[in-house]
């Protein structure tokens, strides 16, 4: 299903900058259109602060994926944090622990296509997106 | 650190963001305006965004401080340049940014300013002796 991956730490602002050069690249490779491209550098932007600041830094690996019918790019944000308790309250427009705008989580859901979030206290965080070429 | 440059002209602070901003550099970006906005005495703020391929929700926050800290400061701010990929996503992330003026380029900002006088950035005419104002009734 993939073809092509890369994979970059997440432990300084500096790395969240590489993250959303790193999806840049790949949107652009798998041809998203100009909005989607935007979409999904602004969704990774979002999720990469996020493994940075909740949960204390990570990796991301962005992968070039195709199916039967189209292309994507799919991005998975994994830390070893301290995981979310709540996380229906996670994803609720407004709701933040971080003093933020609490739009990170829910926003970028909105922004993809498929959105998955692997989570347990004490056990880290694990968020998988996919952005698909219409 | 990278630093954004704060210039000023005339009655007006002008800044545009042409890197991918780290989160610390738009902090720094803040104090570095407000403080301007104290040393020079300006009453306007315009931030051209035309070169940032996307905005984000920390970014989106730091634009509406910088706005609020301004108007507490007795300066106005125009966000200029959005690109429209950039405010589709924003909207869909959620962020409308309320209490934020935009326009869509620097000098549509800088007349959006214009209610406050900056006749001296203009020096095209010669805006010493404004036209008198005649009235005529038909």
């Amino acid at each position: 299903m993939s073809d092509e991956s890369q994979r970059i730490p997440v432990d300084s602002d500096r790395d969240v900058v590489r993250v959303r050069q790193l999806v840049r690249t790949f949107a652009v490779t798998v041809k998203l259109s100009l909005v989607d491209q935007t979409k999904i550098v602004t969704a990774a932007s979002e999720l990469a602060r996020n493994t940075l600041v909740y949960g204390g830094g990570g990796e991301v690996e962005v992968t070039r994926v195709q199916n039967d019918r189209r292309a994507g790019i799919r991005i998975v944000f994994a830390d070893q944090g301290p995981g979310i308790a709540d996380l229906e309250l996670a994803l609720t427009d407004g709701y933040t622990t971080g003093g933020g705008m609490g739009l990170g989580l829910s926003g970028a859901r909105r922004l993809v296509d498929e959105f998955d979030i692997d989570t347990e206290p004490g056990k880290g965080t694990t968020i998988t997106i996919v952005k698909w070429c219409r | 650190m990278e630093r954004v440059p704060v210039l000023k002209i005339g009655d007006i602070l002008l800044v545009s963001i042409q890197i991918d901003m780290e989160d610390q550099v738009a902090l720094q970006l803040q104090d570095d305006l407000a403080e301007k906005i104290v040393t020079t005495g300006t009453h306007g703020v315009i931030i051209d965004i035309s070169a940032l391929d996307i905005v984000d929700s920390f970014v989106g926050r730091t634009l509406a401080n910088i706005a609020s800290v301004s108007r507490v400061l007795d300066a106005e701010t125009v966000v200029v340049g959005m690109r429209p990929a950039v405010a589709i996503t924003l909207v869909e992330l959620g962020l409308s940014l309320p209490g934020i003026r935009t326009a869509l380029n620097v000098e549509l900002g800088i007349a959006m300013l214009g209610t406050r006088d900056h006749s001296d950035l203009f020096d095209d005419e010669d805006e010493d002796e404004p036209d008198p104002v005649v009235v005529t009734t038909p």
